[in-house]
């Protein structure tokens, strides 16, 4: 390189056509440009701020929100800080629901619209064709107009096996109650826990040594069902399930959300499965027909080829969009704003139009989704490293 | 040669059926079962559906046909907005005879056969548009918009045929007519007293900010894209923090900002208007996706080209214009198109921001005093997801159909 940088002679070109030089000016070109603009919009936004009589630090995370969150008991007069950590709960309440649903429905109507069987596959497509055609907000506006708020009205709920307790306000159904014991028997089932990977290791182990079939996973459920069985006896029967009741318009009992909740789970799971279904096809495609057939040379069943040899090889394949889709759905519980259901981003809208500064506030809710979204893509990054085919 | 034929079943139609049903419906015991389950709840789902269509009242439809599709747009100025559907009409029309006979003169040049498109295929691959048009006039409540409309098709069909004496020059560089078409179109709906952006609304709207904001990200992207790859290391770092920045938060968030903080940033009284605001934040957020759309074009462009153009004494500008772009953005329509589809469907996002587009239109109507408290919501919200889906749907089958004709993925 050295040579080609100096030619022979040592006749350099003068300065301004070195392309040491060059790249040095325009990078430090840039870095002054990109500056002077933070510069400037930083002051114009100090200068703005003031102004307007607003704080120019956040300092007001300290102040009273006047934020009024529904069905959560949470206090107008508790600081912002508060208010958006409250924000930040019910969007991952969500995600934590949303994503393990939407992976099953998503793998289903993906597998479905390659099944044999004419009325499945063509119902598969149907769906899939609609719902990725229908911006997600207009479903979500949809889902909980339509059909949420058309529910009984809270004063008078339907009470269907008097299990459920259904109005327009609140969705509510049996749970589980705890009383005294109940810490005990968590730890017994933990260790029941253990105890069946204990046993499936055992099992893998034995069918290793003696060829016979492993059974590891009935063995190591059972393992687990002693245990649980045991534990909830040993420890005084401390579970029992809680109906819901309505008193007038109190709810005791049960367990349950918001009209608002649901109507966002079910409305981004519909669409983001579709999105989901269409990855899952496309892999499962791109799995080569060379490993279909060879499953069906050694006689696999549909579903032992489905399991052994095309899921697991369409897995890898999928995994990166998938979580693309992950992602795609945790920032598209922010459309909850029109509906009403207090994640982060409607609490920050509320808290702007209570008067508190705009800039700042928008800044932290960017940060919140950007933590989250860098998160999921470093913890990807590492599963997809270990998952990688070695080798090749 | 002596055969001996087998006895064979006649083929008649009614054996083919029931081979097909055997096969694709009742194969196996469990397939049977999907069939009959499926297939009950499939015909339980078109009754109540058939059910709802029969039962629901349009007149909510009827009387805000005009709301959903251009907002408040002036009544006594919506000649204009009819002047603009003709200028997009004649527009498309040159367009679309212009490409073809671009890739006619291509084709002779390169001495290979061209066969034009039937004008069967072409119903067939727009008809989902051809149905929307005959939905929304059937809501008009007089002749006059659809004796307008068929002028409009006339229009268009002239255009198309006009197009065979565009001159040659203007044929190569058919990129001059959207540009002269929206300038065109602007003047006719804005011009000379007529209505600016900030009193359009309905489905227009969301057209608009769709175009606009993919057109106007382009550039931007283009340059962040390139910076990406760039060898100069404070270049790639900035471009990468501000694509992975706004890659990471949602598009309501950067609606916020422009909505209540875009503000901030401008000093003094001059402040933009909700829709400016709006594009811009739309516009920023646009060009970090498009960035990553380009990327992948410009990774798509073998190494041997870039090589090639080094060997040959091309300067590095040069080699990007001429040698890497091209190409580059060639392999990146399809991958644009679906940026586009991605962004049409989210422009129904500054409804929440109080910006009067198809889906507030849908909403508000339901708030109307005679038309209140009657979960007409499940009437109107359908009617505009239509819309979308009608958009959505034509474009995604064109941009496969591009795809394929590129051959983008094939190599």
């Amino acid at each position: 390189m050295a040579a080609i940088d100096t030619p022979a002679g040592g006749v350099r070109p003068p300065f301004w056509r070195d392309v040491r030089v060059i790249r040095i000016v325009l990078q430090v070109l840039a870095l002054a440009v990109v500056f002077a603009v933070i510069w400037v919009l930083g002051n114009n936004l100090r200068k703005e701020l003031v102004e307007r009589g607003l704080p120019t630090t956040f300092d007001f995370l300290d102040r009273p929100t006047g934020v009024t969150v529904a069905d959560s008991g949470f206090d107008p007069g508790s600081p912002v800080r508060d208010a958006l950590i409250v924000g930040v709960k019910n969007t991952f309440l969500v995600a934590i629901i949303g994503i393990p649903l939407l992976t099953i429905l998503g793998t289903l109507i993906g597998v479905a619209r390659l099944s044999t069987n004419w009325l499945v596959a063509k119902a598969a497509t149907v769906y899939v064709e609609t719902i990725r055609n229908i911006p997600p907000l207009l479903i979500i506006i949809f889902v909980f107009n339509a059909l949420i708020l058309q529910l009984p009205r809270p004063n008078d709920p339907a009470t269907p096996l008097d299990w459920f307790v259904i109005s327009n306000l609140k969705l509510v159904g049996p749970s589980m109650a705890t009383s005294a014991g109940a810490g005990a028997l968590w730890l017994i089932m933990l260790l029941g826990v253990v105890a069946a990977f204990a046993v499936a290791i055992w099992r893998t182990r034995y069918s290793e040594r003696t060829g016979e079939h492993h059974h590891r996973v009935l063995f190591g459920l059972g393992a687990f069902v002693v245990f649980a069985i045991a534990g909830y006896f040993v420890t005084g029967r401390p579970i029992s399930t809680s109906f819901p009741k309505v008193d007038g318009r109190i709810i005791t009992g049960g367990f349950g959300g918001l009209g608002s909740y649901f109507a966002l789970l079910a409305a981004l799971v519909i669409y983001t499965a579709s999105h989901v279904a269409e990855i899952v096809r496309g892999s499962i495609l791109a799995v080569p027909r060379g490993q279909t057939e060879a499953a069906n040379a050694i006689a696999l069943t549909g579903f032992q080829r489905l399991r052994f040899v095309t899921l697991p090889q369409a897995f890898r394949i999928a995994l990166p969009p998938i979580i693309n889709q992950y992602l795609n759905f945790v920032k598209n519980t922010s459309l909850a704003i029109a509906i009403g259901f207090a994640e982060i981003t409607l609490i920050a809208f509320q808290a702007i139009g209570n008067g508190h500064p705009a800039p700042q506030l928008i800044l932290l809710l960017m940060a919140a989704y950007l933590l989250f979204s860098l998160t999921i893509s470093v913890l990807v990054n590492i599963l997809n490293r270990r998952l990688q085919l070695v080798g090749r | 040669m002596t055969t001996t034929t087998p006895r064979q079943v006649p083929a008649t139609r009614s054996n083919h059926a029931r081979a097909w049903l055997r096969k694709n419906l009742f194969s196996t015991w469990y397939n049977t079962l999907l069939t009959v389950v499926f297939g009950a709840i499939i015909i339980w789902a078109l009754y109540r559906l058939i059910g709802f269509l029969l039962a629901i009242d349009t007149t909510i439809i009827r009387v805000n046909l005009k709301l959903f599709l251009a907002g408040r747009f002036p009544n006594d100025q919506l000649a204009r907005l009819w002047l603009g559907v003709y200028i997009t009409c004649a527009g498309v029309g040159l367009f679309a005879r212009a490409i073809v006979r671009n890739a006619e003169l291509k084709a002779r040049e390169a001495g290979m056969d061209f066969d034009h498109a039937e004008w069967q295929s072409v119903a067939r691959r727009f008809w989902p548009i051809l149905m929307l048009v005959a939905i929304a006039l059937g809501f008009t409540e007089t002749i006059l918009p659809t004796l307008l409309t068929l002028v409009a098709a006339g229009i268009g069909i002239g255009a198309y045929l006009l197009g065979a004496l565009l001159p040659r020059g203007v044929v190569r560089r058919a990129w001059l007519i959207p540009i002269v078409g929206t300038i065109a179109f602007y003047v006719g709906v804005a011009g000379f007293g007529g209505v600016g952006w900030d009193a359009w609304g309905g489905f227009f709207l969301n057209i608009v900010l769709t175009i606009a904001g993919i057109t106007l990200a382009f550039p931007l992207g283009l340059l962040l894209a390139l910076g990406r790859r760039s060898s100069l290391p404070i270049v790639r770092y900035m471009s990468v923090t501000y694509i992975e920045f706004l890659r990471g938060v949602p598009m309501i968030t950067l609606l916020l900002m422009g909505a209540f903080a875009l503000g901030f940033l401008i000093p003094g009284d001059r402040q933009f208007s909700l829709f400016l605001r709006l594009l811009i934040a739309i516009t920023l957020f646009q060009s970090a996706y498009i960035a990553e759309v380009v990327r992948g074009g410009l990774q798509s462009v073998p190494k041997g080209q870039v090589e090639a153009a080094q060997s040959v004494g091309l300067a590095p500008w040069k080699t990007m214009r001429l040698i890497v772009l091209p190409q580059a953005l060639r392999n990146v329509i399809p991958a644009m198109v679906g940026q586009f589809i991605s962004l049409f469907k989210d422009t129904t996002l500054v409804s929440i921001v109080s910006l009067l587009d198809l889906l507030r239109a849908a909403q508000i109507s339901t708030a109307q005093s005679e038309f209140q408290a009657q979960g007409l919501q499940a009437v109107t919200l359908p009617f505009a997801a239509l819309f979308f889906w009608v958009g959505c749907r034509v474009m995604s089958r064109e941009s496969r159909r591009l795809e394929h004709k590129l051959g983008v993925g094939e190599r």
